[in-house]
């Protein structure tokens, strides 16, 4: 298929459509507006559905709604939105049913700013609602990835009956490259009659669905709980992805970084090598789960001499990092995130800093 | 001669956890009636509330979801959207939807989501405990408001159907009760068409009861029924608010 010219948010809304995903709930917020936007024209061409809630909280409980009717269905956002769809967030995962956010990040705390950020990789892979539960999360850096990701997602969410969510910022949202939409990456909606509130007459069934989020016997909410957990550790063997960038020379130092972030972090490894200085990225794609073998590896390198971590936040990401170096090399930190993205030259010269 | 009088299809034969003399059993029998006539069982999708009735699911047959506290009309509209086909109806308290849940049920009923909401109004937070509802009559005692209900701190009791009659969108609005067999007979009624209105895909539907909570408001069953009829009902009227045309 040719290659079409994007905005990333009109096209993670256009990947939802070409992943048979008809339902679409969403609440205006910048910088991920034009997904709402682009869908209120789409979806009614593809006889799907559009509708833009009242809130987030109320979206969240619009997609929680729609999933447990086993449909396709996703929402956008950014990051203020986010925080109000964490309650849902939490109620969907402990209902086990599949659903696609996608959060197009922005400044924070508080209101921030509506500049491009990585402020929430806290909230997207530890936590954001409350009790044991995470969110596949995948991190694309760019509107192809973006495009690939959101295809994907439809099809581990339902293999996973539970939310996955797409961590880009506001940078791939608003910038425009050409994309493709691969139709390999359509995946058939699976059967969902054992579990989805799809009506008896539906499934042919005299067996009511149930899907709730109580558990007030103690060992079956410890149950629920562990076959939660039983998901991320599947997880964790299956659906680890990440990307290593000059990692194939000797590098003394080792860059850990994701999305835009990580593209400007290549620029400067290709400017720092015309000078003869190898450094190496590794670029987790999935967030949670998190590349901790690839880090660990990439990290003790004979020839590595340290790491740093470098993201547009005041430092979320280099916890895991450090977490998965185990000690074995120093972890540095660099970060920015008032909106301004760290320059290729302003990377050197921090990394020429740790030689 | 057939039986006359047997439990609904739509009901399961489970335990009530329900207190003596509560009246949410009626609520969920006429639910369960109008389901069974009108054959809609196997194409029904309830939603419980956070509240007493939480575990709704646990008497009613159908497919059943389990909101978050006052989110019911929003996961409703959730599936209408997207399986118009079902019928699907929340079941909420007073301080499930006037107090957490006031912005989903009226954005909801203003764009005429063709779903149907049971509201159980008894004044007072149930399951919790006893404390004060958005609904809760001047003067009257709750946990949270202990010399009872001062109209100065807390405004006056809010009447939902009055406020949801306000919106231009079409919609079945009825406030019944479930103090006595004449008004349960009615209240059956109010229920059913609450229901046929869904099944036509004419509009949002909302049946408001007025219930009793004799363990919270520390009264008898008996005493519990004469206080709603003489505090509750001259405050909170009944009849139909708005019918579609």
């Amino acid at each position: 298929m040719a290659k079409v010219l994007m905005k990333g948010n009109e096209a993670i809304g256009e990947a939802a459509i070409r992943a048979g995903c008809k339902n679409y709930f969403a609440y205006p917020i910048t910088p991920q507006s034009e997904v709402a936007e682009y869908l209120a024209k789409r979806m009614p061409e593809v006889d799907g559905v559009f509708l833009q809630g009242e809130s987030e909280v109320a979206v969240g409980y619009m997609i929680f709604g729609a999933s447990a009717c086993g449909e396709r269905v996703m929402t956008t956002s950014s990051s203020p939105g986010v925080s109000l769809m964490g309650e849902a967030i939490s109620y969907i995962s402990a209902a086990q049913c599949p659903a696609v956010f996608v959060n197009i990040m922005r400044g924070g705390p508080g209101l921030g700013g509506i500049l491009p950020s990585q402020g929430d990789y806290f909230q997207a892979t530890k936590g954001g609602g409350h009790g044991d539960y995470h969110l596949l999360v995948l991190a694309p850096d760019g509107v192809q990835e973006a495009v690939e990701m959101t295809m994907k997602a439809f099809g581990l969410a339902e293999k996973y009956r539970g939310p996955v969510m797409i961590l880009g910022d506001g940078l791939i949202g608003q910038m425009m490259e050409p994309v493709e939409f691969p139709d390999d990456l359509m995946t058939e909606p699976s059967n969902k009659d054992d579990w989805a509130t799809s009506g008896m007459d539906t499934r042919k069934s005299d067996k009511r669905n149930l899907v709730r989020s109580l558990f007030l016997d103690p060992k079956e909410l410890n149950d629920n709980n562990l076959a939660l957990k039983a998901k991320y550790e599947q997880m964790k063997k299956e659906e680890v992805l990440y990307e290593g960038y000059n990692t194939d020379t000797d590098y003394k130092v080792l860059i850990v970084s994701y999305g835009t972030m990580s593209r400007v972090c290549k620029t400067s490894i290709d400017m720092m090598k015309q000078d003869g200085i190898e450094v190496g990225l590794l670029r987790p794609k999935s967030l949670f789960p998190f590349p901790e073998d690839a880090v660990f590896k990439a990290s003790t390198k004979e020839s590595c001499q340290s790491v740093i971590s470098i993201e547009m936040s005041m430092g979320q990401m280099v916890e895991d990092v450090e977490r998965c170096v185990k000690g074995q090399r120093k972890v540095d930190f660099y970060g920015e995130c008032g909106g301004d993205i760290p320059t290729p030259e302003k990377i050197i010269e921090i990394i020429k800093g740790l030689l | 001669m057939g039986k006359s009088f047997s439990t609904p299809k739509s009901l399961s034969d489970n335990y009530t956890h329900y207190c003596p003399g509560c009246t949410h059993g009626i609520a969920h029998r006429l639910v369960a009636q109008a389901i069974d006539e009108l054959g809609i069982a196997g194409r029904t999708v309830g939603i419980a509330p956070v509240g007493c009735a939480v575990l709704a699911y646990n008497y009613f047959t159908c497919d059943f979801q389990e909101a978050a506290h006052g989110r019911a009309p929003a996961m409703a509209t959730g599936i209408k959207r997207v399986r118009p086909d079902l019928i699907v109806f929340t079941y909420q308290g007073d301080g499930d939807l006037a107090s957490i849940g006031m912005g989903e049920i009226i954005h909801a009923a203003n764009r005429g989501e063709k779903f149907t909401t049971i509201f159980i109004n008894n004044a007072i937070y149930g399951m919790t405990g006893g404390q004060m509802a958005p609904t809760t009559m001047p003067g009257q005692r709750a946990t949270t408001a202990p010399a009872g209900r001062d109209t100065d701190q807390t405004g006056m009791p809010i009447r939902m159907a009055n406020l949801l009659k306000e919106l231009v969108t079409p919609g079945y609005i009825t406030r019944q009760a479930l103090l006595n067999p004449k008004q349960i007979n009615k209240a059956k009624k109010a229920i059913k068409k609450a229901f046929e209105y869904q099944v036509e895909g004419k509009c949002f539907s909302f049946v408001e009861l007025i219930s009793t909570c004799p363990t919270n408001w520390g009264l008898t069953p008996v005493d519990a029924l004469k206080w709603a009829e003489d505090t509750l009902l001259p405050y909170y009227e009944l009849g139909d608010y708005k019918v579609p045309e």
